[in-house]
C-alpha cells in the first residue's frame, strides 16, 4: 500500500474502493448497497457494504467503528479498580463475564488468591450472564426472521435473571459485582432460594422455545444450508465459541483451560458438525441447558467462607476492623487514595464468553493505573467471517448471519 | 514446560534467534521484527499452532529504542497450547511484516494497529483505519496523544462548555 | 399543518383544538429504532412484556425515521456516529422529540474521552434526559410520560 489508505468510504468513489469489490461492480454489473449503521436487523451499529447481483449477494464489505468508545484508553488513566466500571459496557450482554476476565488478569498479575465460596459464586453468576446472553441472541435472531413471540417469551425469562444480578450487586446490567480478590460482598440470604427457583422453571422453558423453533418449517428452511462454516476456515479466521463448535471443533476453553473451579463441574460441550446457522442454533440452545447443569452442581456444592481474599494489599478490609487495627486503616487509606499495584510484567487471561474467547492482556509498569489493557473481543474476531460464509445468500439470509454469529458492536468496537 | 511446548520453543530459539521468559506460568518469546512472519509459518505449519488468538501493541513513550512492542497470542487446539510472541519495534513509523498469509485473520488486527498505532503492516491487502472515521488524524493509543476529555465544568469555563453544546434547552 | 398558521389566536378554539392535538400526539407517538448500546436492551426490556411500552402507544419501533416521531437515542454516540445521527434526525419529519437515555447520551456518561460525543446535545436538540447506567426500564418509562406531560403543554404553533 503505497497511497493514502481509502479516505471517506462513506461518500467513496468506485477507484478508492476497487480493491474490495469485484471487477463485476466496476463494470456496473452489480449494484453497491449501503446497508446504514441504523437498520432494524443490525444489533446495534453496524454498517454493510453490500455488493448485489439482483437479490444475491456477491461481496459484503463491513464497515465498524460506530460504538468505538476509546476504552482501552480510557482504562490506562484510571486506577485498577475504577478501570474495572468500564469493563461492564463493552460486551453489554455478558457484563459479569467482562468483569470476570479482568479480575483473573489481575489475580494472575498479582498472584493473588480468590477463596473457594467466591469461585463458586462467580461460576453460578457467569453461567447465569450465558443464559441471558443466549436468551438476548435467540430473541433478536428469531425477531429477525420473524418470530416476534420467541422476543417476548426470552425477555420474560431473562427479568429473572436480572432479578437475581440485582439482589447481588444493586444493578441490573452493569454490576461490578466481580472484584480482585473476590466479589464485591456475600450474596444476600434470598439469592439461593432465587436461583434454584430459576433453575426449577428454566428448562420448561427452553422446552417451550424448542417447541417454537427447532421442527418449525419456516425456520428449519430458512436456517438449514445457509451460511456453512467448515472447520478450516474456522480455525483460519480463529473463529472461536459457537460458531467453532458448531463446525466441528470441540473446543472450550472451560475444558481445555479451566479456571475458577471449572473443573470439578460435570458439563459436555456440545458439538456440532454440519456448521450451518441451525447447527448454530441448536449448539447455543444445548449449551443454556448445559448452564443450567452447571448452576445445579455449583449451588449444592456452594462452600461456606469468606468472598474476598485475606491480602490487605489488593483488598480492603471490613469497615469493622477500621475501628480497632491501625494496619487496617492504613491499609484502607493507601487503597482509597493510590490504589493497588501489582508487580511489573504482562499476563493474558480468558475465559469463554458467550461469544467465544474473551481475553484481556494486562501489561503493568508497577504504577497504580495499568499500562496497557488489551481486550480480545470474540466479535472483532468473528466478524471477519461474514464476507466468507455469506457469498451467494440472499440479502434476507444475510440479516440472519449477522444474528448468527452473535455480534455484539460494543465488543467489536470496544 | 510442557514437551510439546518446549520443542517449540527450542526450534525457534535455534532457527530464529528468540529469546525466551517466563512469567506467572506464561511463555514468551522475544522475536526481531525480520523473523516474524517465518516464525509465524513455523508455529502453524510444524507445530500445530492453529489459531492466532490476537495480535496488538504496547507503546512505550517517551522511550523511544524500542518505542513500540507488537504482541502476538497463538493457540495450539491440538496440544492445549498457548504461546505469546514479542517484536520490539523502533522509532515514530515503524513497519512491520504482515502475517496475514499464515493467519488469515491477522487482517483486521492489523488494521487496528494501524488505526490506533500507526504500526504499518507490509504486504497487507486493504490498509485502512478500522474503528476511528476515515478522516481521522492521529493514532490515539499512542502515549503522546491526549485523551481527550472534557474538563470538569467550573464557573471560568462554563460558557465555553456551554457553547458546545448549542442544542441544550434550558 | 396548514390549519394552524390559518387559524391564528381565535381563543376557545384553538385552545381545544390544542388539547386535541395534543392528546393525539402523545398517545399515538412512534419511536425510532435507534438503540446504540446496553441502554438499547434496557429499551427492548422496556418493549417487552414485563415492562410494556405499548401502553403507552409505542407498540411499534419504526426503523425509517420517515415514519417516527420520537427518537430515543439509547447508548453512547462516538464521533463517527454523531453526522449519521444528525442525518436520521434532520430525515424525521416535525413534530418530533428527542429523548436521552442513559448517561452517554445525556452527558458522555463514563466516558469521557477523545471518542465519544460528551452528551448528544452536541448534536441534536433534546426534550428528556433519562440518567442511569443504563437507566431501569422504569426509569425510562417515567421519562416518556415526563415527555407525554411536555407535549401536552406544547402550544399549536410550535410546530407550525
Amino acid at each position: 500500500m503505497d497511497q493514502q489508505p481509502a479516505a471517506t468510504l462513506s461518500e467513496a468513489s468506485l477507484d478508492e474502493i476497487k480493491h474490495l469489490v469485484s471487477n463485476r461492480a466496476i463494470e456496473g454489473d452489480t449494484v453497491l448497497l449501503n446497508m446504514g449503521p441504523q437498520h432494524p436487523s443490525t444489533h446495534g451499529v453496524l454498517r454493510l457494504l453490500l455488493e448485489l447481483d439482483g437479490e444475491t449477494v456477491i461481496n459484503v464489505i463491513p464497515d465498524v467503528g460506530f460504538l468505538h468508545t476509546g476504552i482501552e484508553k480510557n482504562m490506562e488513566a484510571k486506577t485498577y479498580i475504577k478501570a474495572a466500571v468500564m469493563t461492564d459496557r463493552i460486551d453489554y450482554l455478558n457484563t459479569v463475564g467482562n468483569n470476570f476476565v479482568y479480575c483473573l488478569a489481575v489475580e494472575k498479575l498479582a498472584d493473588l488468591d480468590v477463596p473457594p465460596r467466591a469461585q463458586a459464586i462467580r461460576v453460578i453468576l457467569t453461567e447465569l450472564q450465558r443464559i441471558a446472553s443466549h436468551l438476548v441472541w435467540l430473541g433478536t435472531h428469531a425477531l429477525d426472521l420473524g418470530a416476534m413471540s420467541v422476543f417476548l417469551y426470552c425477555f420474560r425469562e431473562r427479568e429473572f435473571i436480572l432479578d437475581i444480578l440485582e439482589m447481588c450487586s444493586g444493578q441490573r446490567m452493569m454490576g461490578t459485582y466481580i472484584r480482585p480478590g473476590g466479589l464485591w460482598r456475600d450474596v444476600p440470604v434470598e439469592f439461593e432460594a432465587a436461583v434454584r427457583n430459576f433453575l426449577k422453571i428454566f428448562p420448561a422453558r427452553i422446552d417451550e422455545y424448542d417447541a417454537l423453533l427447532t421442527k418449525n418449517a419456516i425456520f428449519l428452511v430458512r436456517t438449514q444450508k445457509i451460511g456453512v462454516l467448515s472447520p478450516e476456515d474456522a480455525l483460519d479466521w480463529g473463529v472461536t465459541g459457537p460458531p467453532l463448535r458448531a463446525s466441528g471443533v470441540a473446543h472450550d476453553l472451560r475444558k481445555a483451560q479451566p479456571y475458577s473451579g471449572y473443573e470439578q463441574y460435570d458439563f459436555i460441550v456440545p458439538t456440532r458438525t454440519e456448521g450451518d446457522t441451525y447447527a448454530r442454533y441448536l449448539v447455543r440452545m444445548e449449551e443454556m441447558r448445559q448452564s443450567v447443569h452447571i448452576i445445579q452442581q455449583a449451588i449444592d456444592k456452594l462452600p461456606f467462607g469468606p468472598v474476598r481474599s485475606n491480602n490487605r494489599k489488593y483488598v480492603p478490609p471490613p469497615r469493622a476492623e477500621l475501628a480497632s487495627s491501625m494496619e487496617a486503616v492504613i491499609h484502607h487509606f493507601k487503597l482509597w487514595t493510590e490504589g493497588f499495584t501489582p508487580p511489573k510484567g504482562s499476563v493474558y487471561a480468558a475465559v469463554e464468553s458467550p461469544r467465544g474467547e474473551l481475553g484481556v492482556y494486562l501489561e503493568s509498569d508497577g504504577s497504580p493505573k495499568p499500562y496497557r489493557v488489551h481486550w480480545r473481543t470474540p466479535s472483532f474476531v468473528n466478524m471477519q467471517i461474514l464476507p466468507v460464509i455469506s457469498k451467494g445468500v440472499l440479502v434476507a439470509d444475510l440479516v440472519a448471519l449477522i444474528g448468527t454469529i452473535d455480534i455484539v458492536l460494543g465488543d467489536v468496537d470496544r | 514446560m510442557d514437551e510439546h511446548l518446549q520443542s517449540a520453543v527450542d526450534a525457534l530459539k535455534e532457527r530464529f534467534a528468540a529469546q525466551v521468559s517466563e512469567f506467572r506460568g506464561e511463555v514468551g518469546l522475544i522475536l526481531l521484527p525480520e523473523r516474524i512472519v517465518d516464525a509465524c509459518r513455523a508455529l502453524h505449519g510444524e507445530f500445530s499452532f492453529e489459531l492466532l488468538s490476537e495480535e496488538t501493541a504496547v507503546d512505550y513513550w517517551p522511550q523511544e529504542t524500542p518505542r513500540f512492542h507488537v504482541v502476538y497470542r497463538v493457540r495450539s487446539l491440538r496440544y492445549n497450547l498457548i504461546l505469546g510472541l514479542q517484536v520490539p519495534l523502533n522509532g515514530n513509523a515503524p513497519t512491520i511484516p504482515s502475517i496475514v498469509d499464515v493467519y488469515k485473520n491477522a487482517n483486521w488486527f492489523e488494521r487496528e494497529l494501524w488505526d490506533m498505532f500507526g504500526i504499518r503492516a507490509e504486504g497487507h491487502p486493504d490498509l485502512r483505519r478500522i474503528l476511528m472515521p476515515y478522516d481521522w488524524e492521529g493514532h490515539p493509543l499512542r502515549k503522546d496523544y491526549p485523551l481527550g476529555y472534557e474538563e470538569v465544568a467550573f464557573s471560568f469555563n462554563q460558557k465555553e462548555i456551554d457553547d458546545r453544546k448549542p442544542f441544550a434547552k434550558e | 399543518m396548514g390549519i394552524e398558521q390559518k387559524l391564528g389566536d381565535m381563543g376557545i378554539v384553538t385552545l381545544k383544538l390544542e388539547q386535541v392535538v395534543n392528546w393525539a400526539r402523545t398517545y399515538a407517538m412512534w419511536p425510532m429504532l435507534f438503540g446504540l448500546a446496553c441502554c438499547a436492551i434496557e429499551m427492548m426490556s422496556a418493549q417487552a412484556s414485563h415492562y410494556d411500552m405499548s401502553r403507552f402507544g409505542m407498540e411499534l419501533m419504526r426503523p425509517s425515521p420517515r415514519q417516527s416521531d420520537l427518537m430515543i437515542v439509547a447508548g453512547r454516540v462516538s464521533r463517527k456516529m454523531a453526522p449519521v445521527l444528525r442525518r436520521l434526525y434532520d430525515q424525521m419529519p416535525d413534530p418530533k422529540w428527542v429523548v436521552a437515555m442513559g448517561d452517554c447520551a445525556s452527558c458522555g456518561g463514563v466516558f469521557n474521552n477523545y471518542a465519544i460525543v460528551q452528551g448528544v446535545d452536541e448534536v441534536v436538540p433534546v426534550d428528556v434526559y433519562v440518567a442511569g447506567c443504563p437507566p431501569r426500564p422504569e426509569a425510562l418509562i417515567h421519562g416518556i410520560v415526563t415527555l407525554h406531560e411536555k407535549v401536552k403543554g406544547e402550544h399549536i404553533k410550535d410546530w407550525a
